[in-house]
């Protein structure tokens, strides 16, 4: 990791991504700008789907911290892409609550619908689909979090099926 | 459609799981529709006369900060975070002549498996968390404060954000708030995926940007918090039921639940039940009532076990569950926990041993790593539950999961070590007949597990 990242150069930050970032510092004390890390790396992954070395170290520059301190936090908390995924990252949570209510099928009908395995994404690039811990939604069971910001509840599969009928046809429109 | 119209579809709504009407004698969710978590309805619901009350506003005398917290003393306010800690006492442990910042937190990491009250309250009526904080900011003189919201409720965290922008604008948050001379600014942060930050020491390291690692107790955070300063850390249900006990009274409160447990406490219901959802009820109901309230076991199936409060509580089978009350000491008393409120039902077909299965995953993929009985112990307790439950399992391995349980128990730096050997100790004492079926037959005592 260290040798790849001596050689990569900070990713250019557009003026709109950098007033986002200024929001996030603003809640903390001036002499405690990496508390605003987290929110930052979420923003980078909003934008441009995964966080790369050469976000990381653009993120290290904007807070003044050292690069390793922010690939820290990318690696310890499980939302953060460290490859690119699919247009769609789908997580379904299994944990025992939602288990007990078809979380784990609306898995398994979820690999066989689309064709790939949990972890994996489809060959067109479209959907990666991965298991997921409880995502606080356990009443709503099967749940499913899309993209790390959309909540999908009750997850039946005719749900699930006008759900990826759905975002397959907005993306060929072009509406993704 | 656009990709957001189409998401939006899917958003749960509340209607299931708060706007049911099978509540007994709400506070935190009476009311509530989904519509009406403005600013100007939660005031039309009586919101912010608590904070009123206190800065003296409307022509009263206001209250004193010692008043505030000695009025949450007698309301016998637990931590509805799991630990269950005097609210009141908490707050005492702040340092009053403190000469720099002094912080509060919410604790919104909710992730206990099961657990989906905070979201729920956070959601349908963000101002009564704001408004509870204010009345804890006033009471142990803080001026800043912040909300961790769990990163996977997005959503939430952005209604919250509006919400603060709400009542920024009308002077319940700022500077000099209503004119009273107090001030308090707070803010929302949000996680990204790590259940271990919900432990308060955690969440303030990752507050603090870095990985989300507890420290050691003590010190308490109430001496040693976020940057080092004296910090207040409760959760989002606790700092929800102030407003209510300043405005009606802590005896109030505490008639409304038993002795030493005041109150109402939200349950998430889950798990093999006709209508799971988030049920606020008094403290001390019968489990009875409250399985009746979420429409009794699907199916009308026979009831076998209930993880009473969240996954890191050891399970308890039928028949003691039925003969208890809902409240922190009775079901202490049985040998389990209240914990976050996490009410998880499995009827008859369920087997114990994939159960403990999947949570024994859970605690081994959240583990830190930072001490080495829990980070060890965890994939010990996992590997061997997971070969009891694939039919490989061997004669010594029930003694070996207890031996392993024993081992990491309060040898750790935080409670997720014990929140991982609780659930094997109490699966193995209830349900050992499962566990030897297992070993014994290699397969399944109850087949039609699905
Ligand atoms: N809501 C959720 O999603 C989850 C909740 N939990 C719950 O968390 C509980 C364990 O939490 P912990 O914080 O480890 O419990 P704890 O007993 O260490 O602390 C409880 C609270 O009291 C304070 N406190 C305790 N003794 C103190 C003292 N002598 N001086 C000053 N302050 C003191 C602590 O700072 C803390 O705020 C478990 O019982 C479990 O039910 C666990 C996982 C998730
Ligand atoms: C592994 C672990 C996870 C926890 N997760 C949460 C959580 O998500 N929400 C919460 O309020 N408390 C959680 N706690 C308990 C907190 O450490 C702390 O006791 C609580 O926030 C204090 O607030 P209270 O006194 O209002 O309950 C957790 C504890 C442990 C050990
Ligand atoms: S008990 Fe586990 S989760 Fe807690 S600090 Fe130790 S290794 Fe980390
Ligand atoms: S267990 Fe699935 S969302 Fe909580």
């Amino acid at each position: 990791m260290s040798t790849e990242t001596a050689a990569v150069q900070p990713l250019a930050l557009s003026e709109a991504t950098l007033a986002r970032f200024a929001r996030e510092v603003a809640k903390y004390p001036a002499d405690q700008r990496q508390s605003a890390v987290m929110a930052c790396l979420a923003i980078i992954q909003q934008e441009y789907g995964w966080v790369s070395p050469a976000a990381e170290l653009a993120v290290a520059n904007y807070l003044g911290m050292a690069p390793i301190a922010v690939h820290e936090v990318t690696t310890f908390y499980n939302m953060y892409n460290q490859q690119p995924v699919g247009r769609f990252k789908l997580n379904v949570c299994t944990n025992l609550p939602c288990q007990l209510r078809d979380g784990a099928k609306a898995l398994q009908y979820l690999a066989d619908k689309l064709g790939v395995a949990p972890g994996g994404t489809t060959a067109d690039g479209l959907f990666t689909l991965q298991a997921s811990e409880c995502l606080g939604a356990c009443a709503d069971a099967p749940v499913m979090l899309v993209n790390d910001r959309h909540m999908c509840s009750f997850m039946s599969d005719e749900r699930l099926d006008q759900l990826i009928d759905g975002l397959r046809a907005a993306a060929q429109e072009g509406q993704a | 459609m656009n990709v957001n119209q189409l998401l939006q579809q899917f958003q749960a709504t509340g209607v299931q799981t708060c706007f049911h009407g099978r509540h007994i004698a709400p506070q935190i969710y009476a009311g509530l529709d989904g519509t009406n978590w403005r600013l100007k309805d939660y005031e039309a619901r009586g919101g912010y006369q608590a904070l009123r009350k206190i800065l003296g506003q409307d022509g009263g005398e206001g209250m004193t900060p010692d008043q505030v917290i000695a009025e949450v003393k007698t309301s016998a306010l637990r931590g509805r975070g799991g630990a269950g800690f005097p609210t009141g006492l908490k707050w005492s442990f702040m340092p009053r002549q403190f000469p720099g910042q002094k912080y509060l937190v919410c604790n919104s990491d909710e992730g206990e498996p099961g657990t989906c009250k905070d979201r729920d309250i956070l959601m349908y009526n963000p101002h009564i968390v704001i408004e509870g904080m204010a009345i804890a900011a006033y009471a142990m003189g803080v001026s800043v404060g912040y909300n961790y919201i769990h990163g996977e409720i997005f959503q939430v965290y952005e209604r919250f954000e509006e919400a603060l922008q709400e009542a920024r604008a009308a002077g319940y948050l700022g500077e000099n708030i209503l004119g009273s001379g107090f001030s308090f600014q707070l803010y929302a942060h949000h996680g990204f995926g790590a259940y271990i930050c919900g432990e308060e020491t955690a969440l303030l390291e990752s507050l603090e940007g870095k990985k989300g690692q507890p420290r050691f107790k003590p010190p308490f955070p109430a001496s040693y918090g976020l940057y080092g300063k004296p910090t207040t850390i409760n959760n989002t249900e606790t700092f929800a039921a102030v407003p209510w006990i300043i405005r009606h009274g802590g005896q109030a409160y505490l008639e409304m639940g038993k002795p030493n447990n005041g109150g109402t406490k939200i349950f998430s219901v889950s798990g093999d039940v006709e209508r799971p959802g988030n049920y606020e009820i008094p403290l001390g109901t019968p489990f009875a009532k409250l399985l009746e309230l979420a429409g009794g076991v699907r199916g009308g199936q026979r009831l076998k076990a209930v993880i009473p409060g969240g996954s890191s509580a050891p399970v308890l089978p039928a028949d003691i569950m039925m003969d208890l009350t809902m409240d922190y000491d009775s079901i202490a008393k049985a040998g389990s926990m209240l914990g976050s409120g996490a009410v998880i039902v499995m009827d008859e077909t369920r087997c114990m041993v994939k159960a403990l299965q999947r949570l024994s995953y859970f605690y081994m993929h959240e583990s830190c790593g930072q001490c080495t009985p829990c980070r060890e112990g965890t994939g010990w307790l996992w590997r061997v539950v997971d070969r009891i439950e694939r039919g490989l399992g061997r004669a010594e391995d029930l003694a070996l999961l207890d031996n392993v349980a024993e081992n990491i128990m309060g040898r750790t730096i935080c409670a997720l070590g014990d929140a991982a050997a609780m659930p094997v100790r109490g699966m193995i004492k209830h349900f050992r007949h499962e566990f030897e079926y297992h070993v014994e037959h290699k397969t399944c005592m109850v087949p039609a597990y699905v």
